[in-house]
Order: C-alpha cells, then structure tokens, then sequence
C-alpha cells in the first residue's frame, strides 16, 4: 500500500508541469538592470490584471535568441513575450514572425517615442516592438583627471583629440589608461564600435549593388587609428574587453576615456557601483573625416511572437511595460535616475528626469541624430546604425570581429586582416545570393 | 605492500596535492568571487572586505528552492530509469552474451559521439508534438537516454567480474532470473551499482544544454538558474559566481558524503 502510494506520488511529481491556465504569459528576457526592474514591478501589472499570470524565462543574450528562434521556427509557442534587439526585429517582422502592434490603448501615446527608436522597430509603418529602453552611444571621460593634466575636452571632439588626450592621461605605472574601447570580438561588441569608427572615416560595410567595400583605404585609416591607440593608450589585454570589462574597468578608476553605450551612464553614476561616480563627465561621440556620422543606436524591445497562444494578454503587459505610467511608476519607487531610457520623449521632458539624470540631454540628442536608415559617406543599400540590419551580420560581424582582434593582438597586420575580412564577407555574401 | 622512502613518499605528497588544488582552483575562485561586490569582481585582486550581499541579490532575485526541487527530481528521476534499464540489459550481456553483444555495446556507445545539437532540431520538434516542451518528464526521458550507454557499459564490467558460479549456485537452488539479480547480482555488485548511479545523478545534475533548451519555467533546473545572472549590459561576475555555488552546493555535500562509496565502486575489481 505505501509502495502503491509512492509510486503514484513520484508520478504526480514526474509529471509535474501543472495545467496552464488560459491567461500565463511566458516571459522571454535578458538580465539587463531595467529588465530585473520590471520583473520586481510586475506585481502591480498582476494585480491591476488578475486574469493574467506572469512567468520569467531569464537566459543569457545568445541563449534566448537561439532558444527564440527555435521556438518561432517551430511554432512550439513556448514564449508570450520576447526581450528582442532592435537588429532583429525587421528581419523578424519580414519573416512574419512576430505580431504587429496595432489596436494598442488610446492612451499609450506611440507618437511619444523617440522618432528613430520608433523606425527602427517598425516595417511598412507598423510597429512589430514596443521599445522598452533604447541606447546611443557618447564619450565618457574623468573630469579629475584633465583638470589635474590642465586639459579640457572640447564640446564636439574629434578622433585626433581624443589620440592626443589619451597619450597624455595614459600613466601605465599606476594602472590608468587613456583610452578603453571594446576589443572582445563579436558582431554586438567589437564590431559595433568598429563600424561607427569605420563610418566617421568615411568607410562602410557594402556599397550599392552590396558590393563588399571592407578592404578600403577609410577602413585601413580606421583599423590603424584603433590599433594604435589601443596598443600604446589602452589597457593590456584589449581582445578581451566588451562593455562589461570596459564598464569595470572604468568604474574602478583605470580609464581616462571610454567611448561606448549611453547605457553605461546611469550605471557610472551609480556610487553603489562606481568608484567614479562623482568624477565621471561625458562628451558626444568623437567625429572623423566623415561629419555626419558616427551613428549608434540600439533598443531592446518587446514583442510578440506569431506562435504565441494569448496575443491579447500579451499585447496588454506589452503595452503596461513600455507605458508613460510605467516610466512613473519606476520614478516612484526606485528614482528618476533609474527609470528606461531613450524610448520616450515625455521622459525627457520631464523636469525631474533632467535633474535627476545629467546626461539625458546628449543621450537625446545622440538617439535623435542617429538615423538607422543610412547615415554614411556614400550611398548604402543596407539600414542598421552600429551594425547591418541582415540576417547574414551576426555571421559575418563575428568573423570579421575576430580578424580585427587579431590585429590588435599582433597575429595579423591590418593589410591582411582587411583582405581576409574582404574575401570571406563577400564569399558568404555571394553564398547568401546577394545583391537581392 | 613495499615501503617507499620518504623523499618519494613526499613525492607524491606533493604531487597528490597539487593536483588536488589545480582541481579545486576553479571552485574556490567562485567562492571568493562570489564573496566580493560586483567591482570588485572584476578585479583578480585576493584583497577585498568579504560580502554576503551578492547571495542575498541572487536568492531575492529568483526562487531557488522550485530550481532546485526540479534538479533534484530531473537527476533522480533519470538515474533511477537508466538503473532500470541498464540493470536488466548488462546482466543479458554479461551472463548470456551472443555473437552480436560486443558490437551491441560499442553501437551504444557510439549514439554519445554526435554533438547534442545535432539533434536538437529533431527533439525539439518531438518533444513539441507530444508536449513534452517544458516538463520534468521530457527532461528525465532525455537525461535516461543520455547517460544510458555510459551506465549500462559501467554496470556491465562490473556485473562481468562477478562468477558465473555463483550466479549459477543460486539457479541451482532454484532462483529465477529476477531473484537471482535482486538477491545475488546487486548485493555483490552494490559498490558498482552504486558509484554508477552516482556518476549518472552527477552528469544530470551539471547537464546545461538540454536543459536550457528544453525547459523555459515550470521544468527548469538550476542550470537555468545560473544562466540567468549573465547580463549583456552591466556586471554579473559576482552574482553568477553566487548563484553557482548555490547550484553546486547540494551535489558536492552530497558528493562529499558518498565520496567513500565512489571511490570504492569506481575501484572496485581492480584489487579484489
């Protein structure tokens, strides 16, 4: 009897995955500090809905696109909401996968977010993503530190400046370095700011009719401006620096400059967090040959997969998370300075916002002038800020990532490394069937 | 035994330790990492004022005890099953082998040779249809299946140091096969039995990459638990470090305590 008894209660246990009720949205997101805050908060979002339960799904950025994809692919309908980049949303949206965003609440104001966050997540004018918190990128620097060297960095620097502060504020003796930038290979680290670097030096990835333009003399200028610098200003072992690495390093005092995500800054201001937090002052990004550029935007976004089962109830919290009320609501309980950034534009109107956040005017105006939709020296046939809105990118930034860290470490001198960038990107081009 | 001098017996003293330590390293940096604050983290600095902050994050964070509830079911679960599949199908092949065994056994083993992710499209897609996406009985199937072949080749050299004599004493005195494996075969084999199942409750306990592409929220282990402190944008080395020593805990205690027991099964025939 009692072994009757086990065994059915080992059964019960085995057979564990309980009955879903008609309204458990699944919760697709990434660890992100804004994301961990809208998992504490959804509480309220329960309880102003008790019709719909939430359930968190937490993995690591690759894992969750892998895992996503899979789920899409299959239509296993596994996720209600997904945490996606603003990369993949239109390649997503033209595959039909993911749910267009109409029929949202009178009240949700999509005029409200930032025009170019608003671009970038929508196709054909519909929106396929509501932005939950958005990124460009700017110069972070150590007021401290130019002060005591008599050095002021101008309003609107150029790369040339940046080259000669560093030199000057690198004292390698006592662990400070002028320059970090991102030297971890990857098309979301290295290759992102490679490719602003590259646009502000007139270069770009394809040139009309996709033709591979990487073995050029603006990207040889680039590459050579970023060995250098990083070779005698930056801190050692660079190849293995991505935002992270570079957020410590600044945050413990061993940076003069930085040039990275305008995320970074909310995080810098942090005393909790950084040990600079009252040191820390920011310029605009630096500015090559090429004026108009360089450009970065990001946003990470929800949306809605088209094998999910409860689109309506998910198009609710969607709607709740990416709110004018929620940004309050963040405002009240954890501070203004902890609040989304870069999606809407009644955020940084808000008189408590720019006392709260000082850097929020150049985070706008970065976002503002980053226009997506092509902002290089010569025509494109691609859209994308920071990286190349195909599906093919993640491939080939990662590969060309890792030649360009090959010739920070040595193993490759520019001249090759551009050359084996040049003939494996058009080989995978030509493999893909472009130009389209 | 022939008594060594003591310069050897240092030796290996040395040696023995060394070895220990280069194993243990790995571990005891995710202690200390786990017991700094995230800036500190990032710095391989040995200096650092020791805090618990992290773990209290980390168990705020995300309900531990329904992770762990799930390993401890998944790795049970897929231990016992490939026990009782294994059981039966090594003794077949230790005590009544036919021409095809040794093949047999070597097919086994090579199902573990192709790259799990070659299969993932094809599990995937199964495990949608019979709904099996997200549950702790799809996860104990696939863990069953996976450790199947080490289990069963392990049972098997040790079921085939047992003699036939005995096995055949207890026929004669009229046990049939299932008595003769319950009452004979497992009290003789226990150690190996034992350490098997031990290893394999190890593999399923540390296994991450069916898990974390087979489960999402009610079914997910620790191995999920610990994947989710990874961050693209802001620091994490503390917490995760924090969040794996939580997840690693109950299997090293439980290593520790049945450290005997393995040892012994693992030996077991080589000094009988």
């Amino acid at each position: 009897m009692t072994r009757t008894r086990t065994l059915l209660l080992a059964a019960s246990l085995l057979a564990g995955s309980p009955a879903l009720a008609e309204s458990t949205l699944t919760i697709a997101t990434v660890n992100n500090g804004d994301m961990v805050v809208m998992q504490k908060l959804s509480s309220a979002f329960e309880k102003a809905h008790p019709d719909i339960k939430l359930r968190w799904v937490v993995l690591e950025e690759n894992v969750l696109r892998q895992r996503v994809t899979t789920d899409i692919a299959t239509r296993a309908g596994q996720f209600d909401v997904l945490t996606i980049g603003n990369y993949e949303v239109p390649i997503w949206a033209r595959q039909n996968w993911l749910e267009p965003m109409d029929g949202l609440p009178a009240d949700y104001d999509a005029g409200d977010i930032l025009k170019t966050v608003r671009e970038g997540v929508s196709r054909d004018g519909k929106l396929y993503a509501l932005p939950f918190y958005g990124e460009s990128a700017m110069t972070y620097y150590r007021k401290d530190l130019f002060d005591k060297a008599g050095l002021t960095m101008p309003a609107a620097p150029t790369y040339d400046e940046i080259k000669s502060f560093a030199a000057k504020l690198t004292d390698k003796a006592s662990q400070t370095y002028g320059l970090c930038l991102r030297g971890k290979p990857g098309w979301g680290e290295n290759m992102a700011y490679v490719t602003t670097l590259v646009d502000t030096f007139g270069g770009q990835w394809f040139g009309e009719g996709w033709k591979t333009t990487i073995d050029t003399p603006e990207w040889k200028n680039a590459l050579t401006y970023y060995t250098d610098v990083l070779k005698n200003y930056g801190p050692p072992g660079a190849t293995s620096n991505g935002f992270n690495e570079n957020l410590a390093l600044f945050a413990s005092g061993r940076c003069a400059i930085w040039i990275d995500s305008t995320v970074a800054a909310g995080l810098l201001y942090d005393p909790k967090q950084s040990q600079v937090a009252d040191k820390v002052a920011f310029a605009p990004m630096p500015t090559g040959s090429f004026k108009g550029g360089p450009t970065w935007l990001w946003s990470w976004n929800l949306g809605i997969p088209a094998s999910s089962k409860q689109k309506d109830a998910a198009k609710t919290f969607v709607a709740w998370a990416t709110s004018k009320a929620y940004v309050e609501m963040v405002a009240k309980e954890n501070g203004w300075v902890a609040v989304p950034p870069g999606t809407r534009e009644s955020t940084y109107k808000s008189p408590d916002y720019q006392k709260a956040a000082p850097f929020a005017g150049f985070v706008l105006k970065a976002i503002d002038s980053a226009n997506p939709n092509g902002q290089t020296r010569n025509p494109r046939p691609y859209t994308g800020a920071q990286f190349v809105a195909i599906p093919e990118f993640q491939g080939i930034g990662t590969q060309v990532g890792q030649t360009v860290a090959a010739t920070l470490t040595g193993q490759q001198t520019i001249d090759a490394a551009l050359k084996a960038a040049q003939s494996a990107t058009e080989r995978t081009m030509r493999q893909a069937g472009y130009p389209k | 035994m022939v008594k060594q001098s003591l310069p050897k017996r240092i030796g290996i003293a040395v040696l023995g330790w060394g070895a220990a330590f280069v194993l243990f390293f790995p571990l005891l940096w995710m202690l200390l990492t786990s017991l700094k604050s995230e800036p500190e983290a990032v710095n391989p600095s040995l200096t650092f004022t020791p805090t618990l902050q992290s773990y209290g994050e980390v168990l705020a964070r995300a309900d531990y005890l329904s992770f762990a509830l799930n390993s401890v079911i998944i790795s049970v679960g897929g231990t016992v099953l490939a026990l009782a599949l294994a059981i039966p199908a090594a003794y077949v092949m230790a005590f009544h082998p036919t021409k095809r065994t040794r093949s047999t056994l070597l097919w086994m083993l090579s199902t573990k040779m192709l790259p799990s992710v070659g299969v993932l499209v094809p599990i995937y897609l199964l495990f949608r249809t019979l709904g099996l996406l997200d549950t702790r009985f799809g996860l104990i199937v696939v863990y069953t299946l996976m450790n199947l072949p080490i289990v069963v080749w392990m049972l098997f050299t040790f079921f085939k140091e047992v003699p036939h004599d005995i096995l055949e004493a207890g026929r004669m005195d009229g046990a049939r096969t299932g008595a003769e494996v319950w009452h004979l075969l497992l009290p003789l084999t226990l150690p190996g039995v034992a350490s098997t199942g031990l290893l394999s409750l190890i593999l399923c306990w540390n296994e991450a990459f069916w898990s974390l592409n087979l489960t999402s929220s009610a079914a997910a282990p620790l191995t999920a638990f610990i994947a989710s402190f990874s961050s693209p944008q802001g620091l994490f080395f503390a917490k995760l470090s924090a969040a794996s020593t939580v997840a690693v805990a109950p299997i090293l205690v439980f290593g520790w305590l049945s450290q005997r027991q393995l040892v012994r099964g693992l030996t077991f025939g080589a000094v009988k």
